[in-house]
């Protein structure tokens, strides 16, 4: 099913002569990791049946220097911002969307300063725009009554403000959206961010995403929807401790819809 | 003879104010000690965020109780203190109560300062007992043992008796105005503290009037007092959280500031005209720190927000850290930079304004790296602060001096930044397979 999907790079284009209408930023996790590899091929398949015209960097996409930024690297994070807006600035990318909210933050947040100034969507502002115009219908299918909660990842809640989207398309998908007591302004962060998936935790008397998959768990939802790859590990880590595998699954928001959708 | 009490209470004033003004000038040169950094930008989103934020108290109305009762405190102290200028009035020229030519409003006034001080009572008698009999979690962490619990303590103690002093001292005035002794004229309405003064029924008018002169003075030389205790408790919140909410950080929580220092060296690494072999064209210093290993490597900013933090707790009862056991406690980060800028203070002072290094660090011997580490950078605490300081800026700071001037990382950071430079993800995966999963199954 997958060579069904139309995926151009950037080079491809511009040998067409062709200005994609949006840059999709895969990232680091939606290119290597397993799991997050099907929510790039997710997403994909949305852009294909909504027939906007994106394009990838492919081979010349290299990690936005987030990780290295947050366990304290600047140098690290410079040149590879600094590498990555020569790319962009040479292909003139305007507009960029990614499902990774800490490629979104970084890119939308800290390039700016370092000279790539570009308009910056998470692939939930995306998608909730093109249902706006018109562009991409959803309906409920197979999530239809689902319990689902959505946990807001930190780099796109409370660092960006970005908290109605993600909900607006779980909604779409006529599916019973409950809120864990932590959520928005107050959401309860997974354990991966600020460089933490790397490395082992700190001593302690629990794990963080153990500590937020149980708050999931408890809210009753068949359903946990992330926007983040990274949480989406740290929950589907979580959800495997508390072996809870068979009632309890863990989606980006971009494959509920495509799998909706049955794309 | 006549004009004792006139000249002790100007020689109370003076020693009071004299001293306070000595601490606010000690404050402001230890937060001088602080690196630049410019936040004069957007003065008018700058004031509004003050206004909501500190005046409004719009952050601490997420949890409605302590929100309700420090209001009660909050409005107590700033319009209570409208009674000081009368107080002030009266010492210095030997009145009684002059400002009730203002007649009704008077009155009025002095009834709705009377409520306060009873809500002002209550509040922080509920404080006491969620500190102490309830002993909620938040104000009982490892950092808040010893100084910090018992400063917590003494602010309300303080509190209870300054209130305590104002209505007994009007509780007297009012027995006094009632059985029309010497010039305690009938004026002021006095809702709580007539009901406190039928204890002074069937005593001698004379003691009466002594118990409300001491009160009356207890309760000046009190205020005085507690004025000058702020700069070591962390009551100066009531003054500093202003300042601070005018200079927080106003850009989105997410973003972290690209170091100028780096942006120069990866500029002229990333310049393919750059001549490695000329000289630099800066004169030639010490150059700056990457990153903060002590206080004076952190901003002003960072300094002000140490000296405002009210160790209320609410950033570490959300670090997702702290409640699943891990030691790094966001209060403490702010505590402990509090503390070391306090001892760097008193080298200064020992050493004519020098500073002398007494072998120690904030980091390390005021914060482990083992709390820099856990930090998952998620911006819980500076969410729920409710004075908008940044625990995690100052933990962002030290991981950089911990990384790119002691190489210190713990080693799976290490492994993942050597792959963000080798091969431009944290993994060890070539950047040339970055396309494949779209031909994979």
């Amino acid at each position: 099913m997958s060579a069904n999907l139309v995926v151009p790079t950037m080079a491809e284009m511009m040998a067409r002569g062709e200005q994609p209408e949006v840059l999709f930023w895969v990232g680091c996790s939606g290119s290597f990791d397993d799991r997050a590899k099907k929510i790039t091929k997710a997403f994909v398949k949305i852009l294909n049946r909504a027939n906007v015209s994106f394009a990838v960097l492919g081979t010349e996409e290299g990690c936005t220097g987030d990780p290295a930024k947050r366990a304290g690297n600047e140098f690290a994070f410079q040149m590879q911002a600094m590498m990555n807006i020569q790319v962009l600035d040479g292909y003139e990318v305007k507009k960029i969307v990614t499902a990774c909210p800490h490629c979104f933050n970084t890119l939308k947040n800290e390039y700016p300063d370092l000279g790539g100034k570009y308009e910056v969507v998470h692939h939930t502002q995306f998608l909730k725009s093109l249902l706006d115009d018109g562009r991409l219908t959803i309906e409920g299918g197979q999530f239809k009554g689902k319990r689902i909660t959505f946990h807001d990842p930190c780099y796109l809640g409370r660092a960006n403000q970005v908290y109605e989207a993600p909900r607006q398309l779980i909604e779409k998908l006529d599916a019973e959206l409950v809120e864990m007591k932590r959520s928005r302004q107050n959401g309860f962060c997974c354990g991966a961010g600020g460089a933490q998936l790397f490395k082992e935790p700190e001593h302690g008397t629990k794990e963080v995403h153990v500590e937020r998959t149980e708050e999931a768990i408890g809210t009753n939802a068949e359903i946990i929807a992330a926007g983040c790859p990274f949480c989406n590990t740290m929950l589907t880590d979580g959800v495997k401790f508390k072996e809870k595998e068979s009632s309890v699954k863990v989606l980006d928001v971009a494959e509920l819809i495509a799998n909706a959708e049955d794309l | 003879m006549e004009y004792l009490g006139q000249v002790l209470f100007l020689l109370l004033l003076v020693v009071g104010f004299g001293f306070f003004i000595k601490n606010i000038k000690k404050l402001i040169r230890n937060i001088k000690l602080g690196r630049d950094i410019d936040r004069t930008d957007n003065s008018s989103a700058r004031w509004k965020n003050m206004i909501r934020v500190a005046l409004g108290q719009s952050k601490m109305v997420k949890r409605p109780i302590p929100a309700i009762l420090h209001i009660f405190v909050y409005a107590g102290f700033v319009i209570i203190n409208i009674e000081m200028l009368e107080i002030i009035v009266d010492g210095l020229f030997g009145t009684h109560r002059a400002f009730s030519f203002l007649g009704a409003g008077y009155n009025a006034l002095i009834g709705i300062f009377e409520v306060l001080a009873f809500l002002v009572i209550f509040g922080v008698v509920v404080f006491w007992i969620r500190r102490n009999v309830i002993k909620l979690k938040r104000f009982n962490q490892p950092e808040m043992e010893g100084w910090a619990k018992r400063d917590a303590n003494n602010i309300i103690y303080i509190e209870t008796t300054l209130m305590c002093f104002f209505l007994i001292m009007n509780a007297a005035d009012y027995y006094l105005q009632g059985i029309n002794h010497t010039h305690y004229t009938a004026v002021g309405s006095f809702p709580i503290s007539s009901l406190i003064s039928p204890i002074f029924e069937g005593v001698n008018p004379a003691t009466v009037a002594f118990v409300e002169r001491f009160c009356w003075w207890a309760h000046i030389a009190g205020v005085m007092v507690f004025m000058n205790y702020l700069y070591y408790s962390k009551h100066l919140h009531i003054f500093l959280a202003f300042p601070n909410t005018y200079y927080a950080n106003l850009k989105p929580q997410g973003e972290f500031n690209n170091l100028e220092s780096v942006k120069k060296e990866v500029s002229l690494m990333m310049d393919p005209n750059a001549d490695p072999y000329a000289a630099p064209v800066e004169p030639v210093g010490e150059p700056e720190k990457f990153g903060a290993q002590d206080v004076m490597d952190l901003n002003w900013v960072q300094l002000l927000n140490a000296y405002s933090c009210t160790e209320c707790g609410r950033c570490t009862s959300s670090c997702p850290q702290n409640t699943t056991g891990k030691k790094l406690s966001p209060r403490k980060i702010m505590m402990s930079t509090r503390d070391r800028l306090e001892d760097v203070s008193k080298i200064l002072d020992a050493n004519n304004g020098k500073f002398v290094d007494d072998g120690k660090t904030l980091l390390n011997d005021y914060i482990t790296p083992e709390e820099l580490w856990a930090c998952n950078t998620c911006n819980a605490c500076v969410e729920e602060c409710p004075i908008d300081i940044s625990p995690l800026s100052i933990i962002m700071d030290m991981r950089r001096f911990l990384v790119m001037e002691q190489s210190a990382a713990p080693v799976e950071l290490n492994n993942m930044m050597q792959n963000v430079e080798n091969n431009a993800a944290p993994w060890q995966y070539n950047q040339m397979d970055r396309l494949n999963w779209k031909d994979e199954n």
